[in-house]
């Protein structure tokens, strides 16, 4: 008997906060639209710009050590 | 830096920049989508901390055994290290004008990042103000280890001791309920990780670029 009480009080907590967590207003529309993969897009492209940037210093900053150490032969 | 690490960076990068859009959060009043800024405010100041960490080491290497070598890993680590702090307080202040209703609130963490900033900011204008070589890696790198020592309770202990808006405050050690939400994680810890190597990265280009400068000014001098 108790434990029923107890199954049933724990069914209602879970089925309540399950309710509350959808009715907070998330950005689903603009998911369901696909239109989140533009943004996507764009963040991805402008990390992918740096990194590619900080590859071409890497590499210029090699080229350099390399002359000095050239010129100081 | 060996390449493969750089890829491993850049990799988990370009994973957590998607996943982080896209992977599901938990539904949360007042946070909704911003829960998700998360991902790249946090690691911010863990790569900061890190950075700090490896300034504060090769400081304290540096004071054992001085030589140029060193002094040159303590300012560049102190110096991407300051720029991830910066960046970290700008998309907090953000973060918070949407979420606790403005951009400065006076938040004991907030405030304790704000000064330990400016502390780190005297490291440099303490490097700046003096002109000897070794007198200015010396001092630095021995108030280098007071700036550690003032960063860690100002960020880590002190808001937990009060009551900050921050998670993990008011007596509470660590993650609360929604960092330790399992999906979350799986985006967070990568993030953390990619941008501590991509700090590393930069901070060993800046260390390299110094070296060639500072070895190009000693052949002038000889000349």
């Amino acid at each position: 008997m108790k434990n029923k009480l107890l199954t049933t009080l724990l069914s209602l907590f879970i089925i309540l906060t399950a309710q509350a967590q959808a009715d907070v207003e998330m950005a689903d529309t603009m998911r369901s639209e696909g239109k989140i993969y533009v943004v996507v897009g764009i963040i991805l492209i402008i990390l992918i710009g740096l990194i590619v940037y900080l590859v071409l210093m890497d590499r210029k900053v090699s080229r350099l050590e390399k002359q000095l150490s050239d010129r100081q032969r | 830096m060996k390449n493969w690490v750089k890829i491993l960076g850049i990799c988990l990068l370009l994973y957590v920049h998607t996943a982080g859009l896209l992977a599901e959060v938990p539904r949360l009043n007042i946070l909704n989508e911003t829960v998700r800024a998360l991902y790249f405010h946090v690691p911010m100041w863990f790569g900061m901390t890190f950075l700090f960490t490896m300034s504060v080491y090769y400081a304290v290497r540096y004071l054992r055994n001085p030589s140029p070598e060193l002094d040159r890993k303590v300012l560049e680590y102190a110096n991407v290290g300051t720029v991830f702090g910066i960046l970290g307080i700008f998309t907090g202040m953000l973060w918070a004008n949407y979420t606790w209703g403005s951009p400065w609130h006076g938040d004991p963490k907030q405030n304790g990042a704000a000064i330990a900033l400016l502390v780190y900011l005297a490291y440099f204008v303490l490097r700046g103000s003096l002109d000897n070589q070794e007198q200015r890696a010396r001092l630095s790198a021995v108030y280098n280890i007071f700036a550690f020592a003032a960063m860690i309770p100002l960020i880590f202990v002190i808001p937990r001791m009060t009551s900050s808006m921050h998670p993990g405050s008011g007596g509470n050690p660590g993650f609360n309920a929604y960092e330790l939400d399992y999906r979350m994680r799986m985006v967070f810890y990568p993030a953390v990780a990619g941008w501590i190597l991509i700090g590393l990265w930069i901070t060993s280009l800046r260390i390299r670029l110094k070296t060639v400068e500072e070895t190009i000014i000693d052949i002038e001098d000889e000349k």
